[in-house]
């Protein structure tokens, strides 16, 4: 049984007179893909935007690798090990990939302006390691003909690939996905799939909001569901998906529960 | 591979060396034009200097800052305190402490004044670092009048600074017992001051320029691109964009700092009106004019504007006569300055020398330097 990496419990947000989140919470264990699905202004991207310092929370508690978690400035989440893709992507759009993941390993090396200015030794290793472990990255998500480009110039999917490996350049636990899959066509699906699974077999946890049904319920290890800020269902895709709160609220009412394509059903 | 590299390597060094002994040469070809030529080179040496230092805020970082001349003053001022007999002469204490006045060497200045300004750069950036883009230019712009109306101000209750009057017989830099104040004779031919500072200049300036490419390409470099390209998202990656902002305004006066003692020993004199805001206006424009971030495109564009109002000199006195003197020619060159920068950004919006695109390239060596195989 894996242990729980990231633990969260009893988080609300009101936003005026929006009760956007109440009482949720969900354990991620390590090594788990963990999906995190509702219909519209559920407050999936609220509760994601909370884990990883966006918005403050309300009220809750949160958990990282056993020890207590405040995620209050946004650079510190980065710094604990929780790495995030955005729904909209925002990579360094003038700056080459290569570089975009470069930036990712600035959190876990230390060399200081005036050992670049001075070109000391530990700086010039440093480098070489950062730019070796970002060619890496880069090969891993299958960018390793585009490192010179600008990140503006990437196809669509590359560019969402591009960011899982900046994300992946800052060594998190959990690799926070918001909606990585959005405007993907079929191929890339695949191709985004398939790379998860990889990231999880390094023993990452992630954790991913999707709307994709047929994706979530292929690869996720496990499934929480939210709908009006409110926790529906979790468990495993098998579970949630016969779930009838799920099938009234997500799927729609009268829906039949359908078997997703692979292993998940 | 090693042959076109080494090819590379040695036009490279071939450039490196014309460009060496060009830049040594030219004060020399042109002192006996008249000193007046080799003196706009060293004024625009010295906008060279700050253009570079307001590039690390405005073109790496992406910090609007409409107040840089401010560090300028500080670093002019502060040499006009420590090598001149103003404060001698105003604080009975600090004649007893320097019987003979008040002289301190520019080895020790150009660090006191790059660590001043850098200080005066933390303080300034400080309160602004939740601004961004016109918000941050209009404080800043505020905090460079601020510092210019203090330089005014502070004759009174104690002469700190001479109020509008300035500080003059601000001593010459004096490097080894030579002072870059009097002409020198080398080998028969005799050095004007001007070109004795030229060098000098030009010494600061190449390391000015060393310490901008090796900032630029370095995890800080990245780290202050990833904040200019989206603040957020470099949060997001952990970056401490606080930090890394104060660390940019912080280096960035600096270079003023130390462009300001250099103007200070080189004029002999400051004052306040140095240190307008049209002055703050000009750097930004060589910077943008020349290429945001670009650190050759800043240099080409401080040098422009530092020496294209010199040259239309010459243009607007003829065409001051053909208009029977109606026009004067003062305005005249503002006018051609201003449409000579409108007709650039207009064909040239990423001005003139812009850091090229990558996706232009092709990169040959990319698919053998990538290493195969998944991270750890």
């Amino acid at each position: 049984m894996s242990r729980a990496l990231l633990q969260v419990q009893g988080v609300s947000k009101r936003f005026g007179g929006v009760q956007a989140l109440s009482d949720v919470g969900l354990d991620v264990l390590a090594g788990h893909v963990h999906g995190l699905i509702g219909p519209n202004g559920a407050g999936k991207t609220t509760f994601f935007n909370m884990i990883t310092g966006l918005v403050p929370s309300d009220s809750g508690r949160f958990e990282l690798d056993s020890r207590p978690y405040k995620p209050t400035a946004v650079h510190r989440v980065a710094q604990a090990g929780i790495a995030r893709t955005f729904q909209n992507i925002r990579l360094f759009a003038d700056m080459t990939a290569l570089d975009n993941v470069r930036v990712g390993r600035h959190v876990r090396t230390r060399v200081g302006w005036w050992q670049a200015v001075l070109r000391t030794r530990a700086f010039l290793h440093e480098e070489d390691q950062i730019t070796h472990k970002a060619r890496e990255l880069l090969a891993f998500v299958g960018l390793e003909g585009k490192a010179q480009q600008t990140a503006r110039t990437l196809s669509y999917g590359d560019q969402r690939r591009l960011e899982i490996a900046r994300a992946l350049a800052t060594e998190p636990k959990l690799l926070a996905l918001d909606e990585p899959a959005a405007g993907m066509n079929a191929t890339e699906k695949v191709q985004l799939r398939e790379l998860i699974e990889r990231i999880r077999a390094q023993g990452r946890a992630v954790l991913l909001i999707e709307h994709d049904v047929k994706l979530v319920m292929g690869l996720c290890d496990h499934v929480t569901v939210l709908d009006q800020g409110r926790l529906i269902a979790s468990g495993t895709p098998a579970d949630v998906q016969s779930h009838p709160a799920v099938i009234a609220a997500y799927l729609g009412a009268g829906h039949q529960p359908v078997a997703a394509k692979g292993e998940g059903a | 591979m090693s042959s076109s590299s080494s090819a590379f390597a040695s036009s490279r060094l071939l450039t490196f060396l014309v460009c060496a002994v060009l830049l040594a040469v030219l004060p020399l070809a042109l002192q006996p034009l008249g000193e007046a030529w080799v003196r706009i080179l060293d004024t625009a040496l010295l906008y060279i200097l700050l253009a570079l230092g307001l590039n690390i805020v405005v073109g790496f970082a992406g910090l609007l800052d409409l107040g840089y001349i401010a560090f300028y003053a500080v670093g002019a001022y502060l040499f006009a305190l420590l090598a001149s007999p103003h404060l001698a002469e105003n604080f009975p204490a600090v004649a007893a402490a320097f019987p003979h006045g008040l002289h301190m060497p520019v080895w020790a200045v150009i660090p006191l004044g790059a660590g001043v300004a850098a200080l005066a750069g933390v303080l300034l950036g400080a309160p602004t670092l939740r601004l961004r883009g016109d918000y941050l230019a209009i404080v800043t712009l505020g905090f460079g009048e601020i510092i210019r109306v203090f330089m005014n101000n502070l004759d009174a209750p104690a002469n700190l600074t001479n109020g509008p009057k300035g500080i003059n017989s601000i001593d010459p830099i004096t490097i080894g017992g030579v002072s870059l104040g009097e002409p020198l004779q080398v080998l028969g031919f005799t050095l004007a001051p001007v070109t004795l500072n030229y060098y000098f200049f030009l010494f600061i300036v190449v390391v000015a320029v060393v310490i901008c490419l090796r900032l630029h390409d370095s995890r800080l470099g990245r780290a202050w691109m990833a904040i200019r390209e989206d603040e957020l998202a470099a949060k997001a990656m952990g970056l401490n964009t606080r930090n890394l902002k104060l660390l940019a305004f912080g280096l960035g006066a600096s270079f003023g700092g130390v462009a300001g003692v250099l103007f200070a020993s080189f004029q002999g004199f400051v004052s306040p009106e140095s240190f307008s805001l049209q002055e703050s206006v000009l750097v930004v424009a060589m910077v943008v004019l020349g290429g945001l971030g670009h650190i050759p495109g800043v240099i080409l564009g401080a040098f422009l504007l530092a020496a294209l109002p010199e040259v239309l000199r010459h243009v607007a006195g003829p065409l001051q006569e053909m208009s029977g003197g109606r026009l004067d020619a003062a305005i005249l060159r503002q006018l051609l300055v201003a449409l000579a920068m409108i007709g650039i950004m207009l064909m040239r919006p990423r001005g003139l020398w812009p850091s090229p695109r990558h996706e232009d390239r092709l990169m040959p060596d990319e698919a053998q330097a990538t290493a195969t195989g998944g991270p750890r």
